[in-house]
């Protein structure tokens, strides 16, 4: 005890302790969804832990690269294990902060006084789309280079200076080992950008309080030692919770892992064991899964008046619309719980259009699929643009006064 | 909360056991992360055994070797310099070779498997430089009883032709004989004990 | 539930959409349990494949290692392009020079069942039949136009093959007929071309079989692990009410 003492006096131990664990409270009904954001943390560790590791015996160089990644699949010991928890982490990265983000949108997560508290996790979001795009072109396989050739033309595509925006993003003229070595050198260094966002994150999170699936505020009905009646301390009782989920998520983590690292070819693409060949573009590239909404949307707008800016525009737009929700959505209450048909309805078709855009994004274009692309892509937009009317007009179901199980 | 009805010794043993498996798992861990450090396949292969050609070694000539990225030397020894071993012992530090610096079958007062041919690594076990051979007696720099063997530029380490220390020199132990073994007359093979150890 | 159907498509996204391949290929029935048959492959694959393609990411130690072999048997039969047990199955063939010979340089082919896929590997090697056009003298089914000769002809014989006009009115893939024998039979051919493509997915990632066998190890883990922290949290949140 005398050294807790001796420390407080020095460093808040027990009062951080006390303030973000021990006397933290937190609505007593978190249900399934709330593992999400804990289990995103695990990953970010995971990414930045095996990453670090990898670094150790990667090269960044264009004639070295593709072959490095296979020295450490071969020849360093447990090499392949650490490089599969990292190429299979990513993607669980990306799934489990999906379903965190639609956690968010269900419940309303978004909605005052919550609005910088998601806005800080879209950064983080778009923060770690950024980290893995410039991860991918690592391996240096055919897909790794396409693929960053073709992200990269996006940037190419915006009026005037978009030529010399496309060469100072790649330092060459086309995608070289200048590109490599940038890429490599932000590669790592972003992850620890996203751990301080993650840090900022969470100390907004615990500022205004955790939300709920009733989208209640706990912190409208305190006891008389200024409790919340509905809040328990997050540790202990939240910590065991989400050390079973941890657990529980590891073992889906290690199926994929240990018995289908490449997962059909979505966690790690088959053209991407071709090295790059700057000459010959494989038959058919797709982004890996996690982008292909967005690609899907990209594709589906046409090119006007001789530019293929406008379809980078919608893929931006796409991505900015989530930044808008907390002042799109005027319904009066949070949670889908006690929102009416309208609502529920619609994010049940968002749901379903982010799913078939997804899958179309990784297929090859015919007119007929390029067709349902446009579709899905009016309906993503419409989801959004069309929420300030659609959620004023809807019915509520009387939210309760107190947590409902 | 934690009001009447709790079975705190469950709880606690819960607990502890909770945690134990976890430590445990995270030992599993730390098992690939570490054991990622050591040589890797390649770096083994670099420092697999390597084969000296004696074949045109000349009374009193060095070669040296290339085994696991350090120099390793092989110095036909005149009927002279084996003679003169026996001579300078009271001036070395360990002349048994009591120390572990070489395999058994080097035990000897030439630590060698040939009295005729030394093997050693020619790297100084004081900080790590490559002494010099200097075979010639008695020269002005090393003084009268100098009867050849190695000197250590950097600190000024002395060995004698069986790659043993000087007492009163920085380096604290013999040279380095690695496990080695006649493949045949003319061929030794660096860096394996050829099963008669 | 509704909730967690969605959830379930989410995982499912990547499994539903797999890409359609236009030709139609023979399973090659990998089995990496099957030591033997890795070893024939093995055999095969330095005497056939090794002197125009490498796989110089990969260790003759190493394979010895992982398929049972000792390593003076390796040392002794099965290597031509290197002395060393410890150094990488490359080749001597330069690529400009291979350029010269094939038109193209022959693929390193260390991870190329992981690009192409094992059926596609073993569907191809089976399909070269008799071209009088082409400078090798054959072409393929599967890779028109490919630049590699017909280099088991001695094992296979030689194939024509027959096209027939589809419903679309283009010529499609019909049969092969073999019209020279050579020292196998179809069956012992499609054999050997089976330990041939087996030992070429293990080489592909080599520590599959290890991986897999952890794999279960860390599962069983995790399994006891669940079931403590569940009765944690279950014990724990007896508070909650």
């Amino acid at each position: 005890m005398s050294f807790i003492n001796w420390v407080d006096e020095r460093f808040p131990a027990t009062k951080v302790w006390n303030e973000h664990l021990a006397e933290y409270y937190a609505p007593k009904n978190f249900n399934f969804w709330y593992f999400f954001g804990s289990l995103a943390m695990l990953m970010l560790v995971n990414q930045i832990l095996t990453g670090v590791w990898l670094a150790m015996s990667y090269k960044p160089d264009a004639g070295l690269a593709f072959g490095s990644v296979e020295f450490i699949m071969r020849d360093v010991e447990w090499g392949w294990l650490i490089r599969y928890m990292h190429s299979t982490g990513a993607s669980a990265f990306f799934i489990v902060v999906y379903l965190h983000m639609y956690r968010g949108i269900m419940y309303g997560s978004y909605k005052g006084p919550r609005e910088l508290l998601w806005i800080i996790g879209m950064i983080i979001y778009v923060a770690m789309m950024a980290t893995a795009f410039m991860g991918y072109l690592l391996p240096w396989g055919q897909m790794s280079f396409w693929g960053a050739q073709v992200i990269v033309n996006l940037f190419s595509a915006v009026p005037f200076v978009g030529e010399e925006l496309g060469i100072f993003i790649r330092g060459d003229f086309v995608i070289s080992d200048a590109t490599l070595n940038r890429f490599f050198s932000l590669h790592f260094l972003l992850p620890f950008v996203l751990a301080a966002l993650v840090f900022v994150h969470i100390v907004a999170l615990h500022k205004v309080g955790s939300n709920n699936p009733d989208g209640i505020e706990i912190k409208k009905n305190k006891d008389e030692n200024g409790i919340p009646r509905d809040g328990i301390p997050f540790h202990p009782y939240y910590s065991v919770k989400d050390i079973m989920g941890v657990v529980g998520f590891l073992i889906l983590f290690s199926l994929v892992l240990f018995f289908s690292p490449e997962m059909g070819g979505y966690f790690i693409e088959h053209p991407n064991f071709v090295p790059a060949n700057p000459l010959q573009t494989p038959e058919h590239i797709a982004p890996v899964w996690y982008f292909t909404p967005y690609y899907a949307i990209l594709r589906a707008i046409p090119s006007m008046m001789g530019s293929a800016f406008p379809g980078v525009v919608a893929m931006g737009a796409a991505i900015v619309m989530f930044f808008l929700l907390p002042w799109l959505d005027k319904s009066p209450v949070k949670s889908m719980r006690y929102k009416g048909p309208i609502q529920r309805v619609a994010l049940g078709i968002f749901v379903v259009v982010f799913v078939i855009l997804g899958v179309l994004g990784t297929l090859p274009s015919t007119p007929a699929l390029t067709l349902l692309a446009q579709v899905c892509t009016f309906l993503y937009f419409a989801y959004f643009l069309l929420m300030p009317w659609y959620s004023k007009i809807d019915s509520t179901k009387p939210v309760p006064e107190r947590l409902t199980k | 909360m934690s009001a009447a009805g709790v079975d705190l010794k469950k709880r606690r043993f819960l607990t502890t056991a909770t945690s134990a498996v976890a430590g445990v798992g995270a030992v599993f861990v730390a098992v690939p992360f570490l054991g990622s450090w050591a040589p890797s396949a390649k770096a083994r292969a670099a420092g697999a055994p390597v084969e000296a050609d004696i074949s045109k070694l000349e009374p009193g000539q060095k070669m040296t070797v290339k085994w696991r990225g350090k120099p390793v030397w092989v110095v036909r020894r005149t009927e002279q310099n084996l003679k003169d071993l026996s001579k300078i012992t009271d001036l070395l530090l360990d002349p048994n070779s009591e120390m572990d610096q070489q395999p058994e079958y080097c035990k000897n007062e030439y630590r060698s498997r040939k009295p005729e041919y030394l093997v050693a690594v020619g790297v100084c076990t004081h900080l790590g430089c490559s002494p010099t051979y200097r075979p010639d007696i008695a020269p002005a720099d090393l003084g009268a009883e100098w009867v050849g063997g190695f000197f250590c530029p950097c600190h000024g380490s002395r060995f004698d032709l069986a790659t043993r220390v000087f007492s009163g020199v920085p380096a604290p132990k013999n040279l380095e004989i690695p496990p080695y073994y006649f493949k045949s007359e003319t061929l030794i093979l660096i860096g394996e004990d050829g099963g008669a150890a | 539930m509704k909730k967690l159907i969605i959830a379930l498509m989410l995982f499912a996204t990547p499994m539903i959409s797999m890409g359609s391949s236009s030709a139609h290929l023979d399973s090659a029935g990998v089995d990496l349990g099957d030591k033997e048959s890795l070893q024939r492959g093995f055999k095969y694959f330095v005497n056939y494949c090794l002197s125009c393609h490498s796989a110089k990411y990969q260790r003759f130690e190493r394979t010895a290692n992982d398929l049972g072999l000792t390593v003076e048997d390796v040392k002794q039969n099965l290597m031509f392009t290197a002395d060393k047990i410890g150094s990488t199955m490359d080749i001597a063939l330069k690529p400009k020079e291979a350029t010269g010979y094939f038109g193209v340089t022959p693929p390193d082919l260390s991870v190329i069942t992981r690009a192409r896929g094992s059926d596609w590997v073993y569907t191809y090697l089976r399909s070269f039949y008799l071209d009088e056009s082409k400078s090798t003298g054959v072409n393929n089914v599967i890779f028109p136009d490919v630049g590699m000769p017909h280099v088991l002809w001695e094992l296979q014989g030689w194939q024509e093959a027959r096209f027939k006009k589809n419903e679309h009115g283009q010529m499609e893939f019909e049969k092969f007929e073999l019209v020279k024998a050579g020292s196998m039979s179809t069956e012992e051919f499609d054999g050997a071309i089976h330990d041939l493509v087996n030992f070429m997915t293990y080489l592909g990632d080599p520590s599959q079989m290890e991986r897999k066998a952890l794999g279960i190890k860390v599962i069983l883990f995790l399994l006891v692990l669940f079931v403590l922290s569940y009765l944690l949290k279950k014990e724990y949140w007896k508070d909650i009410h």
